[in-house]
């Protein structure tokens, strides 16, 4: 008969060896190297964290003069007469980046798989390049673009949607007379939905490129074992690329989020500005955090720049936290194993 | 796939080695017949229906288009592309479903939808690029390329009024303010930034994912507070005026971030063996990032470098806040307001003569052209995969190994000298020790 020999485990306690701790001794260069490049890092985070601190220390002032209530809920911005608030350009910045993420979001998705699963070869590095080079271009340029040719063109649309779908509330147009012939296109112009749409060109590429990293990680066997199985590309894009990608797409679009919030010309040469809480998104008049700023800074006394600093705080605030959330979540989604060669 | 050997036939090789040659290894190999090439039972491809679907599909849409549009006139002009394209895919759709089941059809529906979205984007940002081109042209038209001291890119407008033809004035100041303060923040973001991704990346520990977070988070500042911040510092504090160094810290502040990201992508793409393997030879910490990690990623932090760069000098809201607007050059960055390139051609933009929105183009047309520029060099000198190299840096390589050899012999020789001293002494002393 044979028997299972267990081998003697030592108990609990028993056996009190532990392991030698290995002394690092870094020779004089390293010490140099180690300290000089801790120092850069130091002074990086020392100046990103004074931003937020001297935007907090110089916002008080204006905030306590108005109150923090009456800051959160009063729309108009003048602080020559001691009224101003965040109630108009913090949701107009939302309005702006929601409007932006609409039509950037499904057009960034599609053109991400159209580089990892559609093109290849030569298209795929002209199409890599062309999304690289939509990031590289000066948000200035997309903003005269918007402004002196796709304004224009967008007009008809515009008062189609009003049109046809105004009975649906972002819709409305306030002032529109249904059975006049010729309507006034200004009633159209310098609105949400435009700004939207040239903000949604600056976070496409951004978007884009994140999210053709996160689809480029889908296992290739797995797509293969789709392809065996006999499902169409569409199929295996749903069933493998989409779901490997989903954690990388939802950080692209909060990374795009953060970006719309923030951009500032192209939307400060498209709106006029007009300081009301409102979703009316194809009406002429907007506001953003952003292009208050950029209008406003020139007129500063010390008082009406502390409360610039106040709205320059909140929209901080707000960028941060969406910009967190997001390199959290594709941190998460990324896998460090594939840079061992 | 197997081949019988054929036990009559003599499979044994010569390989005896030959005088005069050198010895190599053979392989052996067997003398079999060619395989015969089976012809293919499926043929790869798209069968005819398929292939005259799609332009079929696209000829229809357009016919119909065209005819419920200009020819019936009950569609502006303007709706002609977008109908087209849904009834495109209606058609098309259609099409397919004669032969195909329906998952085909969806197949083929959402890889239209892919190849559009592709195109889409493909010929807005062509659109843009063009328009501006387009729009700035009249400027480059009528410049007078010979005159060198005269022209668009070599004055400014500090003689030229609201009234004054096109000819007259131009962006020289501007050009001045955008190299000199992107000048000044390179000089401060590529030693800080690579510093800092090195710390990132080599140095490690607690701290240092403490910063990549920060400074992950801040690459999405909006770059009007980074104005705002330099505004309320820089300017109200200290130089109590705008000029061209709260811009280019303006700028700093902002490129910081985004560079030290790039590179910090680009340290972590070294292979973990290759920096294994400098620590194993016995190189220190920094032997190791000087001479393995940096020489391999050289190419990808000149393209982070370059990209922030073309990045930095298109930054036009914190530029508007700090810098200031001038019609002259003006070469002291520390003193006085300092005009940039996209600034320049925004204040070009919002006035409201057609000559000067005219030369707003141009300068915006000029901005791309040296962004463009830019992105080309760093596609160039970035289409390199880290660790890879060109013929001409393997010939450099070479060259040094030679060099290399040489030094290496001499020091053999040097050893061997020492030891033969070694050896005499030693047999000196043991003589010495043990008298006979």
């Amino acid at each position: 008969m044979t028997a299972t020999v267990l081998p003697d485990y030592p108990e609990a306690g028993a056996d009190d060896a532990v392991a030698r701790k290995v002394p690092v001794i870094h020779a004089p260069t390293d010490q140099v190297f180690r300290h000089t490049s801790r120092a850069a890092g130091g002074i990086v985070l020392a100046l990103m964290v004074l931003i937020g601190v001297f935007l907090t220390v110089n916002s008080v002032d204006a905030i306590s003069s108005v109150g923090v209530g009456k800051w959160v809920t009063t729309q108009e911005w003048s602080p020559e007469n001691n009224s101003f608030g965040i109630a108009a350009v913090l949701p107009g910045s939302i309005v702006i980046a929601l409007v932006a993420l609409t039509v950037a979001v499904p057009l960034s998705i599609g053109a991400a798989l159209f580089i990892t699963e559609v093109a290849t070869g030569r298209l795929r590095r002209l199409m890599t390049g062309m999304v690289d080079l939509m990031a590289a271009v000066p948000s200035l340029v997309y903003g005269v673009w918007g402004l002196a040719y796709f304004q224009t063109h967008v007009v008809p649309f515009a008062e189609f949607l009003a049109k046809y779908f105004g009975w649906i509330p972002i819709f409305d147009v306030r002032g529109v007379d249904p059975s006049n012939a010729l309507p006034n296109p200004a009633l159209y112009t310098s609105s949400f939905f435009i700004a939207g749409i040239i903000v949604s060109l600056m976070v496409i590429p951004i978007q884009t490129s994140i999210m053709v990293e996160s689809f480029s990680r889908a296992p290739q066997g797995e797509k293969e074992g789709a392809f065996a199985l006999g499902a169409t590309k569409w199929g295996m894009i749903r069933n493998v690329v989409l779901p490997f990608g989903k954690g990388g797409m939802i950080g692209a679009v909060m990374l795009g989020l953060g970006r719309a919030l923030g951009e500032t010309i192209a939307v400060y040469l498209i709106i006029s500005p007009l300081f009301e809480i409102k979703f009316r998104i194809l009406e002429n008049g907007a506001v953003t955090i952003a292009a208050m700023i950029a209008q406003r800074y020139g007129e500063a006394n010390d008082f009406s720049m502390s409360a610039l600093m106040s709205a320059g705080l909140a929209l901080f605030i707000l960028t941060m936290f969406v910009n967190f959330t997001a390199s959290s979540i594709i941190s998460r989604s990324r896998s460090g194993a594939d840079s061992e060669g | 796939m197997t081949h019988t050997i054929d036990p009559t036939v003599d499979h044994t090789i010569d390989a005896t080695p030959q005088a005069g040659r050198v010895p190599t290894t053979v392989l052996p190999r067997e003398t079999l017949p060619p395989l015969e090439h089976e012809p293919d039972r499926v043929r790869v491809g798209a069968s005819q229906h398929e292939r005259y679907s799609l332009p079929g599909a696209v000829a229809a849409a357009l016919a119909t288009a065209l005819l419920i549009g200009p020819v019936l006139g009950m569609l502006g002009m303007g709706w002609v592309p977008l109908l087209t394209f849904v009834l495109f895919i209606v058609y098309y759709c259609v099409l397919i479903s004669l032969t195909e089941d329906k998952r085909a059809v969806t197949d083929r529906f959402w890889q239209v939808l892919l190849w559009s979205t592709g195109a889409l984007v493909t010929g807005v940002l062509g659109m843009v690029i063009a328009y501006v081109f387009v729009r700035g042209w009249g400027v480059y038209r009528q410049m007078d390329w010979t005159d060198l001291r005269h022209n668009f890119i070599t004055s400014d407008m500090g003689l030229a009024g609201p009234l004054s033809p096109i000819t007259e004035g131009g962006v020289f100041h501007a050009l001045v303010g955008t190299l000199e303060q992107i000048g000044i923040a390179l000089v401060i973001t590529v030693p800080l930034g690579t510093a800092t991704a090195l710390f990132l990346s080599e140095v490690k520990g607690r701290f240092a994912r403490f910063v990549r977070t920060v400074v992950e988070a801040m690459t999405a500042l909006p770059s009007v507070v980074a104005g705002l911040f330099v505004y309320s510092t820089v300017i109200l504090l200290f130089t109590k005026e705008q000029n061209g160094i709260a811009a280019a810290l303006a700028l700093t502040v902002l490129m910081l971030p985004i560079m030290i990201r790039s590179a910090d992508v680009v340290l972590r793409l070294v292979p973990g063996n290759l920096r294994e393997a400098g620590l194993a030879l016995g190189g220190g910490q920094w032997a190791v990032v000087r001479h393995v990690v940096l020489p391999t990623v050289r190419s990808g932090l000149t393209t982070a470098i370059i990209l922030g760069t073309a990045h930095g000098i298109g930054e036009t809201a914190p530029v508007l806040l700090t810098a200031g607007v001038t019609s002259n050059t003006n070469w002291n960055p520390f003193s006085g307001p300092q005009t940039s390139l996209p600034l320049q051609a925004l204040e070009f933009i919002k006035a409201p003569q057609p000559s000067f929105v005219t030369r707003g183009f141009a300068t915006a047309a000029l901005l791309l052209i040296v962004v463009l520029i830019l992105f080309t060099l760093a596609r160039l000198i970035g289409g390199q995969r880290a660790g890879e190299l060109s013929v001409r840096q393997l010939r450099r390589r070479m060259a040094r190994s030679r060099r290399d050899q040489g030094r290496v012999e001499s020091n053999h020789d040097v050893i061997r000298h020492q030891l033969e001293l070694l050896r005499a002494a030693h047999s000196l002393d043991s003589r010495g020790d043990h008298p006979s």
